[in-house]
């Protein structure tokens, strides 16, 4: 939570293909999320959005293609994953769950050191949590769940922000809130890049964004990307599936 | 009959007693923790299925090398770790969840391993692998449990943070490169030798009850991890101390006594745990605070 990350590099995706038994979710896709930029990715279900933000992890092996960092390593980014992922039933207290954003500094075994304890506070109130520390995450609503989330990303300190779909099920006033985390990483500079189904959100909220729909249908500012034509496309473009498909031989330069 | 003669005096003039509370302590001590940290990742089963997975083994140890500590011991941890890896490997290479491909394999072994023993040993072996003998356990034995019960606490205290982590978010794990799959197979790992440690005193089929039960009902009396294995430590400990008495005082035999004890203790935990116990349910004030 220093306020000043290391400078984020630049991520590019060179032809990048993610395929699930041999069909694509992410087709041929080319471009680059330039550093300290905010781009939200939108596109119909199924337009890979989840797959793209897992290869750009590392998590899936490209078919095709690849991500490059700049010579940068994946330690510099952090992962907001939906929801689904984390077991909310487990016994531990909000504290510590936000405690594990300094895994960086301290790893398997050190001691968690008292300005460290301070910053887990100061990212609790960051997120309107302050006085949660010792309640058990079990007892949270989905909102406030959300919130002790992004005061874990807070703590890492990361220059590179991926959330996926943050905002679902979560109530207008916690999305303003959070919206306004995700507003200052911005003004850090560092590159925040957000899965979002909500277009409103992302014409108020983000300079630019990705509309794919497996693949790239149009990437730019926010503006110009999220017209009529643009959205009809995509969704044709989804929904197009066959599983006799061709295999396919597209060269890309 | 006064309490002391009741409580004490089995212990203090039989040694065979004395040793078998050893090592019920050593056993719950080393697989009560264990057991917590298989419950809180929804694996309450597999610790039942690798019970089982070691009884291939230790019959070819006790085939080879007749009842050897060393070899049934070796042949059981084994087997048991084998099943663990091909599950995995399954899980990892087909779209088979874990748990199915545990059954699986855990009934071939378990099917195996009662074959072995059958066609070339007595029904009476066949019961002492089933079921133990926990109170004819040697110093070898003795030795092992509490050299295993030592090593899982120093482990599990080194890998406490990642292991955790690991059962509440691997992908933040991963995400922060930590090293999910070796504390993953060093867990397996313990298991396994804690059931081995178990199965001398308490047999294949008793061995996980000691591990699972207190683990079990410790969820109704502590809400967070390390009061949940301190809690399930106490229980086996007191579950191995009242059931070798009962098993002293009715001649019941000693491993299902033992396991019985922690049965009880889970079902008065089932109904007066503070935790979401049912009378804690059932009691619960109409009154509310402000905030």
């Amino acid at each position: 939570m220093s306020g000043t990350p290391i400078p984020p590099p630049a991520i590019r995706l060179n032809n990048l293909t993610v395929a699930y038994r041999g069909h694509p979710a992410v087709h041929h896709l080319s471009g680059e999320f330039t550093p300290s930029s905010l781009t939200a990715i939108v596109g119909p279900n199924g337009a890979g959005k989840t797959s793209l933000l897992a290869a750009i992890m590392g998590r899936i092996r490209p078919a095709e293609g690849g991500v490059s960092f700049d010579g940068a390593s994946r330690d510099r980014i952090a992962w907001l994953p939906q929801q689904a992922e984390i077991d909310r039933s487990f016994p531990i207290r909000v504290f510590d769950l936000v405690a594990l954003g300094h895994w960086g500094r301290l790893g398997c075994v050190k001691g968690i050191a008292a300005r460290q304890r301070d910053a887990v506070g100061a990212a609790l109130e960051a997120v309107g949590l302050g006085g949660f520390q010792r309640r058990g995450i079990a007892e949270l609503s989905a909102g406030q769940f959300q919130r002790v989330l992004f005061a874990r990303v807070l703590l890492q300190d990361a220059s590179v922000i991926l959330l996926d779909e943050p905002f679902n099920a979560i109530d207008a006033r916690t999305t303003a809130d959070l919206l306004a985390v995700v507003a200052r990483w911005h003004t850090e500079a560092r590159t925040v890049i957000v899965v979002l189904h909500d277009l409103e959100q992302v014409r108020l909220h983000f300079d630019r964004t990705l509309l794919m729909a497996r693949r790239c249908v149009a990437w730019g500012p926010t503006a110009e990307v999220l017209h009529a034509g643009n959205l009809f496309r995509a969704r044709q473009m989804a929904e197009a599936w066959d599983e006799d498909a061709p295999v396919c031989r597209e060269v890309v330069a | 009959m006064n309490a002391a003669a009741l409580l004490v005096q089995p212990f203090v003039e039989y040694g065979f007693m004395r040793r078998a509370l050893v090592a019920t302590l050593a056993l719950g001590l080393g697989s009560a923790p264990i057991g917590t940290l298989l419950v809180l990742r929804r694996m309450s089963l597999m610790g039942d299925a690798m019970g089982h997975a070691l009884l291939p083994g230790a019959a070819l140890g006790f085939l080879f090398a007749g009842f050897s500590l060393a070899a049934m011991s070796a042949g059981g941890f084994l087997a048991a770790l084998a099943v663990a890896l091909a599950a995995g490997f399954v899980t990892r290479v087909t779209s088979q969840r874990e748990d199915a491909s545990f059954a699986a394999f855990y009934l071939i072994a378990l099917a195996l391993g009662v074959l072995l023993v059958s066609t070339h040993g007595s029904s009476v072996d066949l019961m002492h692998m089933l079921f133990g003998t926990i109170l004819a356990v040697d110093d070898a034995a003795l030795m092992l449990m509490a050299g295993v019960a030592s090593a899982t606490l120093v482990v599990l205290a080194a890998i406490y943070r990642p292991l955790l982590v690991e059962c509440l978010d691997p992908g933040f794990l991963r995400n922060v490169g930590g090293p999910g799959s070796l504390v993953h197979g060093v867990f397996l790992v313990l298991t396994v030798a804690n059931l081995v440690a178990g199965f001398q005193a308490l047999g294949t089929l008793m061995a996980v009850g000691l591990m699972m039960l207190p683990a079990t009902a410790a969820r109704f009396w502590a809400t967070e991890v390390w009061s949940l294995a301190l809690v399930a430590a106490g229980m086996a400990l007191l579950s191995g101390f009242a059931g070798l008495l009962l098993s002293f005082h009715a001649q019941w035999p000693s491993g299902p006594a033992i396991v019985l004890v922690a049965g009880a203790a889970y079902l008065l935990s089932l109904v007066f745990g503070p935790n979401g116990g049912l009378l804690t349910r059932l009691l619960r004030p109409r009154s509310h605070r402000n905030a």
